[in-house]
This record gives structure tokens, sequence and C-alpha cells, in this order.
């Protein structure tokens, strides 16, 4: 199935081998690479190189996108071996004549490189991602919840996650049981735990109390050495084991 | 392919290469570990020649006393000194010790808790190891 096509016709830019990886679950059984020579400057990124393709070679190629800018965390692929936002992976920055995409380890494939999301959303929602606070305090006149910045800074590290799953698929526990709550989830639970304004800690920390919970984590911090946003998962699970282990109250 | 379940599998937990000294450091702890189980299981089958009287034990014994016998003892050494060294840095790690604090990430985000502590702990793991295996080769073949 490996194809090569050639969009390098500017003679001022540099090209690149880009494979992609193909497979459709429902027809293929396997996956297949193709291969596509692009052209790219300095700023180009991988999603452009990808949309390239897309628009002169390949409109079935698959790949899930929105905001092109590291925010909406819809693009996360694996770039020459490593869990990378393909929005803002710049080429030039990778160093290689030859770039490899494959859809993200730890998700079931939709087809090519999109990923379904729906087990990440269910762990996130899981570990209740809200504030949990009496209903009366609810209901009475609009009441505003005061927090200091030191107590802020507790938490505003991990309200950065754009769950774009590039932990989960880093992590070396996920790639052995697709049980785990993962990375992303332990770092949210930690994030609503450390907020000073929640009272749900305690049901919070029963739900990753389990045998596919927080214990599974071995600090390998592989998830954080791959978040775009700097969120610092592992950091985050560790805290949060303090407060499992009396540590931290 | 069962597509539903699809995660990285044993080769991708065990890869070392793609995460910094970290993940080596973990790769190794299990490495590590499996390595002092195998030992565990082989000492107790060896200790149980005994029931077979002296000269059975002195033959089984016999078997471990040649250089690849002394090199399998100095790595089950090296072993044993980098988990401990290791699962004592992991189980700070575990308590929240050493791994910073929360703080506003600024570009291009370091990850505070791959933090230069956590480094030399893991270096300094490899390195004792490394002594006590050297240490162990010189005991054993300075005989």
């Amino acid at each position: 199935m490996a194809q090569v096509s050639s969009i390098a016709d500017d003679q001022s830019s540099k090209s690149i081998t880009l494979r992609i990886a193909r497979y459709n679950p429902e027809k293929d059984s396997e996956r297949q690479f193709m291969e596509f020579t692009v052209s790219y400057e300095k700023w180009t990124t991988v999603l452009e190189a990808i949309l390239d393709v897309k628009q002169h070679f390949d409109h079935s190629v698959a790949v899930r996108y929105s905001c092109r800018q590291a925010t909406c965390g819809s693009c996360g692929m694996i770039i020459n071996g490593k869990p990378r936002l393909a929005c803002f992976t710049k080429i030039s920055e990778l160093d290689s004549d030859v770039v490899t995409v494959e859809p993200m380890n730890n998700f079931p494939i939709i087809r090519d490189l999109a990923v379904k999301f729906e087990r990440l959303f269910d762990t996130h929602h899981k570990i209740k991602p809200y504030l949990v606070r009496d209903d009366t305090e609810l209901e009475s006149d609009a009441q505003e919840f005061l927090q200091s910045p030191e107590e802020l800074e507790q938490y505003i590290q991990f309200a950065n996650c754009i769950k774009c799953g590039l932990c989960n698929s880093a992590c070396p526990t996920m790639a052995t049981d697709s049980s785990f709550v993962g990375p992303q989830a332990l770092a949210q639970a930690y994030r609503y735990v450390a907020d000073s304004r929640d009272k749900g800690k305690d049901s919070r920390l029963k739900i990753i109390d389990d045998s596919h919970g927080i214990w599974r984590c071995h600090f390998a911090g592989s998830c954080s050495q791959v978040c775009p946003k700097g969120v610092d998962p592992a950091m985050g699970i560790q805290l949060l084991r303090g407060y499992m282990l009396g540590f931290r109250s | 392919m069962d597509n539903d379940k699809r995660k990285e599998g044993i080769k991708g937990m065990a890869n070392p290469t793609r995460y910094g000294i970290e993940r080596v450091a973990y790769w190794l702890m299990r490495l590590s570990g499996l390595g002092l189980l195998g030992y565990f299981v082989a000492h107790i089958y060896e200790t149980s020649n005994i029931l077979r009287g002296r000269v059975g034990w002195d033959d089984f014994l016999a078997l471990t006393q040649t250089p690849e016998g002394h090199v399998g003892m100095g790595i089950v050494i090296a072993m044993c000194v980098f988990h401990t060294v290791n699962g004592i840095r992991v189980m700070m790690g575990h308590g929240g010790v050493g791994v910073g604090k929360p703080t506003r990430p600024d570009y291009p985000y370091d990850p505070a808790s791959q933090n230069y502590r956590h480094k030399i702990g893991i270096y300094s793991a490899i390195i004792l190891a490394a002594i006590a295996f050297m240490y162990g080769m010189a005991v054993m073949f300075g005989e």
C-alpha cells in the first residue's frame, strides 16, 4: 500500500518523507503506511503537512483537528515514536528526513490517525471533575467561594489540562492495563482535591483507591514529559498519593 | 488486534528509549525485580538440596563456583543494590517528597517532577550497582 507522492515543487523549501499509518478496523487486518514527499518551511507543523497530503493527494486520510494552536487537544498522535500534538510540533524541530505519524497508543482506533476518546472522557468524568459543595450552599444567596492566590497556586497548573490524551498514550501502565484510570484522570483528581473550595476529597480518593487506580502508577514520569501544556501529571499523582498515605491533609 | 482494548503491550512498556533516564530507571526497576524474584526461587531450590545430604549439597554448590556462576552472582548483587536505592527514591516520590511544588508552568514546560534530585537518585543507583558488581567480581575472582 506504500505510495510515494510529491508536493515538493517549491525550489526554496526543503522536503521530508511523511509516513502516515493507515488502518480501518472495519476493513483492514493490519496497519499499513503510505509515504508522501512533502515540502516544508521552518514553521510548518506536522498537522499542516498532513493537511497538505489530504488536500493534494489523498483526502481519505483520517485525522482529527480543530484549533491548530494546542488548545483543543484534538490532534494528538505518535510522531516519530513519541506522543505529540501535530499542531504544536514543527517538522524542522524533529531533525529527521522521515516523519512517521501513527495513532496514539492505548486508544481504540476510529480510522488512520483518529482515535476514540470515550474511555478518557469516562474516566475523567468518573473522578468528579467539578467542585463538590453542599446543595444548601449553592442554593443560598449568590455567595462567592473565596480563595487566596496561594490556594490558587496549589492546583492552577493542573487546570491547564486540555484532555489531549498524550499522557495516557505515553504511560507504561496504560500500555499493559486497559482498565487503569490513567494519568489524565488522576492529575485531574488532584486538581480538585487540592482546590480549597472543594469538599469532595474523600469521595474522589475512594474512587481512585482501586486495584486499577492510583497504586498502579509507578512514577515513570513519561506522562509529564509529553504533556504539551506543562501540567506535570506525575507530580499531581505523587502529591495525590501523599494525601492517601497521610503525608498531606 | 482487539481494537476496543487497544494498548501498546509489553513491548511498549519495556521500551526504555523514548522518555529519558526516568523511563530507563522504570525499566531497570522491573527487570531487577523480576531478576531478584528469579534468584529467590533459584535460591530456595538450591538450599533445598541440603536434603540430599552433604554430598548432594556440595555437588550442587559446585555448579555456582564457576566463572559463569560468579558473574551471575555479581549481577544479582548489582540488581539488589539498584532495586534498593532506586526503590527508596521511588517510595519517597510516591509520598510526594522531592517532586516539586505546583506552580504556573512557563514554556517550554520543564516538568518539575523530573527534577535533578530524582535524576541524581537514578544515576546514584546505577553507579552504586556498578560499583557493587565490580566489588563482587573482585572478591569472587580474587580468591
